[in-house]
C-alpha cells in the first residue's frame, strides 16, 4: 500500500506528492542500467509497477488460482470474487454507472476493435462518414480503416495546428449528418495535447454521432468521470496505469453495449448453446469470451487502490509541474524544438527533435546514461508526416518522477549535442 | 560508448560520396518506415563494375555511417561480386556490434545496394 501523504508545497501552491515515500513502493526504480541508477522516462509506452500490484498478482497465484464463472468449489468462488472485485474497483475509478458497462479486454488497442467489429459493423453503412483526428494513435486509426475497405464508409479526420492542437474552427462541417462516429484520444500521445472532449462529445452528439475515447493517455494520468464527460465509449489499458500487461478495458454506455451483437464466441460469453444455435450472455460477461487475465485484473484493481490513494488530482498536479519545469529547461539544449502546445494545454509528456541527432540516437546515448525515452514514431506516423518530419524523442512522466531527473535528461542531451555537432 | 565510435561518428559527420551523381547508371530509393530512416542510391557502372557511387537520405548516425562506409568499399567491385554481399559485409565494415533494434539501420544501405545491383523495382 502507499505510504504517500499529501503536503503544500513551499514553492508551489499546486498540492505534491511524497515522491520519496512513493518511489521506495517501486521496486525497479531500485536498478541501475549501465552502471548508472535508472531514470524512467517512457511511462506513456508503459509504466512501472508498484509493490502493491506485484503482490496482488503473486497472492493470487499462490493462495487462489482457479478458474473463474465455473467451479463451486472456494477457490473458485473467490477467484470470481477478486476478479469481480476489481471490476467495480476499475468502474468506481472511472465513473461508469455500474461494473456491468466496464468489459475486460487485453489492451486499449482490442477495446477500440471490439467496438468497430460489433458496433461498427452493425450500424455502419455504405456511404456514412467515421470522423477521426489527425493526432490518434494507430489503434484508433487502423481497425476503422480495416472496417471501411470491408464496409465502404469514409474516413474524415480534425487535422492538427502547428502548434499541436486540434483545427475546430471547420467542426461542423467534419460532423454531417452521415456522421456516424467520432473517435478521438483524450490526450496525444506524442504532442501530449490534452482535447476539449466535452465540447467535442457535444458537438457530435449535435448530429447523432457515437463518440469514442481514447483514454489511454488520461485514465492513468487525471481524474476521469466517463459518465460526467458524457462520451459513449472510452478505452484505455492497464499496463499504463501502474498495472500489468494483458489486461485493458473498454467501457460504454449499457444501452450500446446492450444493442450490440457479440464479438468473439466461445465460453463464458453465452448463456446457453444447442446445437441449432447460442444465446449470449449478459453484461459485461456477453464480450468476454474464454478464460479471462484473472490475475491480471486483479493486478489492475490493486493498481487503482494504489492510484486513488495517492489521490489522482495530486497527480494530475505533480506531473503538470514536471512537464512545466522540463519544458523551461528543455530549450537550453542547442538546436532541441519541443513539439506540441504550452505546458498549460497539456498532460506529463513531451516530444522533442534536435537538429544534431537523429531520435534513435539520441534514446541510445541516453540509455547509455541510464536514461529511457522513447524514440520513433510512437504508432502515430500520420502526425509524424503531418510536422513532416521521420521521428521524434519523448520523455513521457508519471508519479514517481523528479526535477532531478528531468535535470539529468537536459544534461543527458548536451551530452547528445557534444558528441553529434558537425 | 561502442555504437559511436570515433569512427562512425565520423563517418556520420563527414559522410563520404554525400550527393548525387551526374549520370547515374542505377538509382534505388529504400526506407525504413519504422524509424524514418531513408537512403537514395546511386551507382555508376562501367564494363560490369561500380565506377562510381552517391547517396542523401536522412537517418540514424549507424545508418549513414553504414552507407558512407560502404561507398568507399564498393567503387571499383564487380556488380557479380556485390550480388554476394550479406550483411556480415556491413557489420565487418562498421567494426561494431550492433544490437538487434539497430540492425535494420545499419542494414538499410545494403539492402538498397543489393536491391540495385539485382534491378528490382523499388516495389519488389
Ligand atoms: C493514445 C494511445 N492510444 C492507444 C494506445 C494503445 O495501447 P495498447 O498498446 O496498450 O493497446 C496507446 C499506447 O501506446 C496510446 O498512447
Amino acid at each position: 500500500m502507499p505510504t504517500t501523504t499529501m503536503t503544500q508545497s513551499t514553492k508551489s501552491q499546486s498540492p505534491t506528492l511524497d515522491i520519496a515515500a512513493i518511489r521506495a513502493d517501486f521496486p525497479i526504480l531500485q536498478r541501475r542500467v549501465h552502471g548508472l541508477p535508472l531514470v524512467y522516462l517512457d511511462n506513456a509506452a508503459s509504466s512501472q509497477k508498484p509493490h502493491a500490484v506485484i503482490q496482488a498478482m503473486s497472492r493470487y497465484y499462490e493462495q487462489t488460482n482457479a478458474n473463474v464463472h465455473r467451479g463451486v468449489h472456494t477457490l473458485s468462488e473467490e477467484a470470481t470474487a477478486q476478479y469481480e472485485g476489481a471490476r467495480a474497483k476499475v468502474s468506481n475509478f472511472i465513473g461508469a454507472c455500474c461494473p456491468k458497462e466496464v468489459i475486460w479486454t487485453r489492451n486499449a488497442t482490442e477495446a477500440i476493435n471490439l467496438v468497430a467489429y460489433t458496433w461498427g459493423r452493425a450500424n455502419l453503412k455504405r456511404g456514412d462518414r467515421v470522423l477521426l483526428t489527425e493526432m490518434e494513435h494507430h489503434s484508433n486509426i487502423v481497425p476503422w480503416q480495416i472496417l471501411s475497405a470491408e464496409i465502404g464508409f469514409e474516413i474524415d479526420y480534425v487535422r492538427v495546428a502547428d502548434d499541436g492542437t486540434l483545427i475546430l474552427d471547420d467542426l461542423s462541417k467534419l460532423l454531417t449528418p452521415r456522421t456516424k462516429l467520432f473517435g478521438f484520444t483524450y490526450m496525444s500521445n506524442v504532442v501530449g495535447t490534452l482535447n476539449p472532449v466535452q465540447l467535442l462529445t457535444e458537438a457530435a452528439h449535435r448530429v447523432g454521432a457515437v463518440v469514442m475515447l481514447d483514454a489511454c493517455q488520461a485514465v492513468p494520468h487525471m481524474p476521469v468521470h466517463l459518465q460526467a464527460l458524457d462520451v459513449d465509449f472510452a478505452a484505455f489499458s492497464g499496463h499504463k496505469m501502474l498495472g500489468p500487461t494483458g489486461i485493458g478495458v473498454l467501457w460504454g454506455r449499457r444501452e450500446l453495449l446492450n444493442a450490440m451483437p457479440p464479438w468473439m464466441g466461445g465460453g463464458d460469453m453465452i448463456r446457453e448453446v444447442h446445437l441449432s444455435g447460442f444465446k449470449p450472455s449478459e453484461l459485461p460477461w456477453k464480450f468476454e469470451a474464454g478464460t479471462p487475465a484473472i490475475a491480471e485484473a486483479i493486478g489492475l484493481g490493486a493498481a487503482v487502490d494504489y492510484l486513488s490513494q495517492v489521490g489522482m488530482e495530486a497527480i494530475h498536479q505533480a506531473e503538470r509541474d514536471l512537464v512545466s519545469y522540463a519544458m523551461q529547461r528543455l530549450p537550453e539544449v542547442t538546436g532541441l524544438k519541443i513539439l506540441g502546445p504550452a505546458a498549460e494545454k497539456r498532460g506529463g509528456l513531451v516530444s522533442f527533435t534536435l537538429d544534431a541527432a537523429h531520435p534513435h540516437d539520441i534514446a541510445a546515448v541516453l540509455d547509455n546514461l541510464g536514461i529511457a525515452v522513447r524514440a520513433g514514431h510512437h504508432c502515430a506516423q500520420p502526425l509524424h508526416e503531418r510536422y513532416r518530419i521521420p521521428a521524434s524523442a519523448r520523455a513521457s512522466f508519471y508519479l514517481y518522477n523528479t526535477r532531478e531527473e528531468v535535470d539529468l535528461l537536459v544534461k543527458g542531451l548536451q551530452k547528445v549535442v557534444e558528441m553529434f555537432s558537425f | 560508448m561502442d555504437l559511436y565510435a570515433e569512427e562512425i561518428l565520423d563517418h556520420y559527420k563527414h559522410p563520404r560520396h554525400y550527393g548525387h551523381l551526374e549520370t547515374p547508371t542505377l538509382t534505388f530509393h529504400d526506407r525504413n518506415p519504422l524509424c524514418g530512416d531513408e537512403i537514395e542510391l546511386e551507382l555508376k557502372i562501367e564494363d560490369g563494375k561500380v565506377t562510381d557511387m552517391a547517396f542523401t537520405g536522412h537517418g540514424c548516425a549507424v545508418s549513414r555511417a553504414a552507407a558512407s562506409m560502404m561507398s568507399e568499399e564498393i567503387i571499383g567491385k564487380s556488380l557479380e561480386e556485390l550480388r554476394g554481399w550479406d550483411k556480415k559485409d556491413i557489420i565487418d565494415l562498421l567494426g561494431i556490434e550492433v544490437g538487434p533494434v539497430r540492425l535494420k539501420c545499419a542494414l538499410l544501405p545494403l539492402k538498397a545496394m543489393k536491391a540495385a545491383v539485382w534491378g528490382l523495382a523499388e516495389d519488389e
